[in-house]
């Protein structure tokens, strides 16, 4: 028995369902899509489909891309000034960086959550309560602020404490706050960037466990690092890595398929190196 | 030894703050012995030359807080205005450039904003058909007010900067727009620093000399009307010292009562400013 | 959830941001309108009466032949006596509280609180200092050497601040190396911290230079006199450039009047120079370690 299971058990222990391919529906249509800041390309090339109500997840060493990428769903790339993005990203049939399109409408459906905590310094209520209002969703806040610390398992622990500091949360407490911010406006999506890496165990295990639940509404697509909570949240999983071409780094994407095949059985040497601990 | 040499560089910095206290408490004790402080702060008639001389120094307050007021309302909404330009808006390249041009406003001399105030501004406000006087406060306020602006702008500049960049992006993937992140986010967590420097602006009104000197005038004047001429208490002090007041007589002696006043003032607005400064640093440093 | 297309064109937003923007560009332009109107302006006024008679000629109660040539040179002997007595107090203090003094214990903190508060002390209380002390105090009398101190007491926070800066960018590798190497505190201090300083004291001092050389007030209180007809001497009375403004434009005579912002021209031409050396100095020094 061994203490620490490598993922490639966890996959195995796992029993998937996962619908079969005629029945997921589509919420991303990536194709062709390369990041590149100025001149260097961070992101080549990348081509996949993300479906309803599945947990996605990017896994990858570090430096190839899988924050870029996350960062594109929700043109969060638009903030950098360097960033120009090329390709098409199709979300329920639309191009997301058509001329026409309002970020902010896009940033309404799909929300993001960060790998550092990063509540307001204001009370615990208008930080939930300020998604919504700025969006104009004035109706019933204090409804919508309840329901979304509900979904995100922190109405309980908060519910008296509402005018509160939220800074005077625990670092676990604050990420589940950060998600219920993203829950008051009401997604489609929640984007993840390694929202547990800065966390201790239980909180870890308390927000995996939550994304269990949560998948259920919305579709979730998340950044890791950590192989082992990838093979265990995650639906599909998309391995990304390194390339180096004319002495340039860029983040390729290597392969993507059910999270059980890319840790029992992938089809690419290197996801292999990488699942088994080879390297990376 | 080399230690004790360089300690002793610093102790001028303390022999100053001392040399300060007396010059200004000493003479003014004195003076409180020959006037009754209860009449100075009280009173609403300053006449410290008159033969029957009266020594309430309520005029020349009411006289420094006219000026200020008028400073005030153009330093801080501009200062802040050009604040969140360059913290929120502009690049950095852009950044790069207007930071230290603004800084050139506080460079300009005082006696030449004095200069301007006169000669200028207050033709310009009799056009305007204002009916100011050829000494007024608004004039001395108006460009005060335009020479404090980098005060204002600089420090709370900093303030927003310190705010960190995951606040903005929490907000902005909630869908907000730049002007709710700049006005909803970044504005009330850098507000200790900038209400920090909208009392280092105050306190800098209030001591200022040379455009009030030359501008608003040397007549203690008990009204807020800013188109009248009224004295400051820097003014008075400038216009008494500069004269041939006999050393040591009363009237000489209200140069310091009304200097230790006006230093109160100030170390009082400075002492705020520092501490909200040294809370926000703590903050997020 | 998909229904709605992400194209909603938001009107209302877009014109409330653009109008937030413009206001604030209105902001920062306010400032540098009024001093653009204020160098035209006295440009237009000081300009005829900007030639040599006013560099070369003392004042006069004739607006045609008075200059401002003692005014002129007091100013720069203030000038060159500022940075002899500032420099090496401020830079001393400075090494003092960045490189040899414990933060933590309380008569260094207070030592800082105290020069930062000095720093905000309007300068007309300087000049009440120096009216108290130098001049009938210590019996100095109305002298130039009096305006020196107390425009360097005036300018000495400034500096002592700027100076630190400076200290305090030098990374602490460079020290460390250099006591690996055996060398005392202060030979690392003089041979390695200082030199690697100077460029940011030098921005600072310039500055601190730039800006004392306008101040009026205190200069006024300790008796810079209205008419000063001879070349200032160190120990002898003295004008100084801005206090001779300030007495041409108390004149009624609109022709002082037009002196004076000739005077001023010359005064802002002076204080541009040094803040332009100082910029310069910045950026040809600046050091990315």
């Amino acid at each position: 028995m061994t203490i620490i299971e490598s993922p490639v058990q966890v996959a195995q222990q796992r029993e998937r369902e996962l619908p079969p391919p005629e029945q997921r529906e589509v919420v991303f249509d990536v194709s062709g899509l390369t990041v590149r800041y100025g001149d260097n390309p961070a992101l080549k090339d990348v081509s996949l489909e993300v479906y309803r109500n599945f947990v996605t997840a990017f896994i990858g060493p570090s430096g190839c891309g899988k924050s870029t990428f996350i960062r594109c769903f929700n043109r969060m790339n638009d903030l950098i000034p360097s960033a120009a993005v090329e390709g098409t990203i199709l979300y329920h049939g639309e191009d997301l960086y058509a001329p026409a399109v309002d970020a902010v409408e896009v940033r309404k459906r799909i929300g993001m959550v960060f790998q550092k905590p990063n509540p307001f310094p204001k009370s615990i209520h208008a930080n939930v309560a300020f998604g919504p209002r700025v969006l104009g969703m004035t109706d019933d806040l204090d409804g919508r602020v309840e329901r979304a610390l509900q979904q995100a398992a922190l109405w309980d622990e908060v519910k008296d404490r509402l005018d509160e500091s939220a800074l005077s949360l625990s670092g676990g407490q604050q990420q589940r706050l950060c998600i219920a911010r993203c829950l008051a406006v009401e997604p489609d999506v929640l984007l993840m960037d390694e929202p547990a890496s800065a966390l201790d165990p239980i909180s870890t295990t308390r927000i995996e466990d939550l994304m269990h639940e949560l998948k259920r509404e919305y579709t979730i697509v998340i950044v890791t690092h950590n192989m082992q909570q990838a093979a265990r949240i995650a639906d599909m999983t998309a391995f990304f890595s390194v390339q180096i071409e004319d002495g340039r780094r860029s983040g390729i994407l290597v392969e993507y398929d059910a999270t059980p095949t890319i840790f029992t059985k992938p089809a690419d040497k290197r996801t292999e190196d990488y699942v088994t601990g080879r390297f990376g | 030894m080399i230690k004790g040499a360089l300690f002793g560089c610093a102790l001028v910095s303390v022999a100053t703050t001392v040399g300060i206290v007396i010059a200004l408490f000493l003479p003014a004790f004195e003076f409180f012995q020959e006037v009754s402080f209860l009449d100075y702060i009280t009173g609403t008639e300053w006449a410290p030359l008159f033969l029957q001389a009266s020594f309430g120094v309520i005029p020349l307050i009411v006289g420094t807080i006219s000026v200020t007021i008028w400073a005030s309302l153009i330093a801080i909404p501009l200062g802040l205005g050009s604040a969140i330009f360059l913290s929120e808006y502009a690049r950095p390249r852009v950044r790069a450039t207007l930071k230290p041009a603004l800084e050139l406003l506080a460079g300009v001399p005082t006696v030449v904003y004095g200069y301007f105030a006169l000669t200028w501004v207050t033709p310009h406000l009799k056009d305007l058909g204002l009916g100011v006087g050829v000494f007024n406060a608004l004039s001395a306020g108006l460009v005060m007010g335009v020479m404090i602006i980098p005060t204002v702008a600089s420090l709370s500049e900093d303030a927003m900067s310190a705010v960190p960049r995951d606040l903005r992006y929490g907000a902005y993937a909630l869908g907000s727009s730049k002007l709710q992140v700049s006005t909803r986010i970044v504005v009330p967590a850098a507000v200790s620093g900038i209400v920090a420097a909208f009392v280092l602006g105050i306190s800098r009104a209030i001591g200022e000399t040379m455009i009030v000197l030359l501008a608003a005038g040397q007549q203690p004047t008990l009204s807020f009307d800013p188109r009248q001429a009224v004295e400051t208490m820097s003014a008075f002090i400038a216009a008494t010292g500069a004269g041939d007041v006999p050393t040591g007589s009363t009237e000489y002696k209200t140069i310091f009562a009304v200097g230790a006043t006006l230093f109160v003032m100030t170390l009082i607005l400075n002492f705020f400013s520092i501490r909200l400064v040294r809370k926000y640093r703590e903050v997020y440093e | 959830m998909s229904a709605a297309s992400l194209s909603t064109g938001r009107r209302r937003g877009v014109w409330r941001g653009r109008i937030f923007v413009g206001l604030l560009l209105l902001s920062m332009a306010v400032g540098f309108l009024a001093l653009g109107t204020l160098c035209v302006d006295v440009l237009q006024k000081g300009l005829a009466y900007f030639d040599s008679v006013l560099l070369t000629n003392g004042p006069s109660s004739d607006p045609d032949i008075a200059g401002a040539r003692p005014a002129i040179l007091a100013t720069l002997y203030l000038g060159v006596l500022l940075i002899l007595f500032t420099v090496p107090i401020g830079v001393g203090t400075a090494i003092y509280l960045e490189e040899y003094a414990d933060r933590h214990r309380w008569p260094n903190r207070l030592l800082e609180l105290n020069i930062q508060n000095l720093a905000a002390v309007p300068s007309i209380v300087y000049g009440i200092l120096g009216l108290a002390f130098l001049v009938r105090g210590l019996g100095l009398g109305r002298v130039l050497l009096a305006g020196a101190l107390i425009l360097t007491l005036l300018v000495l926070p400034t500096v002592i601040i700027a100076a630190r800066e400076a200290i305090r960018a030098v990374p602490s590798s460079i020290r460390e190396g250099a006591y690996a190497l055996g060398a005392t505190q202060w030979q690392v201090v003089s041979r390695q911290v200082l030199p690697a300083a100077i460029p940011g004291i030098a921005t600072g001092s310039i500055l601190a230079l730039a800006r004392a050389i306008g101040e009026t007030a205190p200069l006024i209180l300790i008796g810079a006199l209205t008419f000063i007809s001879f070349n200032p001497t160190v120990m002898g009375p003295f004008t100084a450039l801005p206090v001779q403004i300030y007495n041409w434009t108390k004149l009624p005579d609109e022709k002082f009047k037009a002196l004076a912002a000739a005077a001023i021209i010359v005064l802002l031409i002076m204080v541009l120079l040094l803040n332009a050396g100082a910029i310069w100095l910045r950026n040809r020094y600046q050091k990315r370690w």
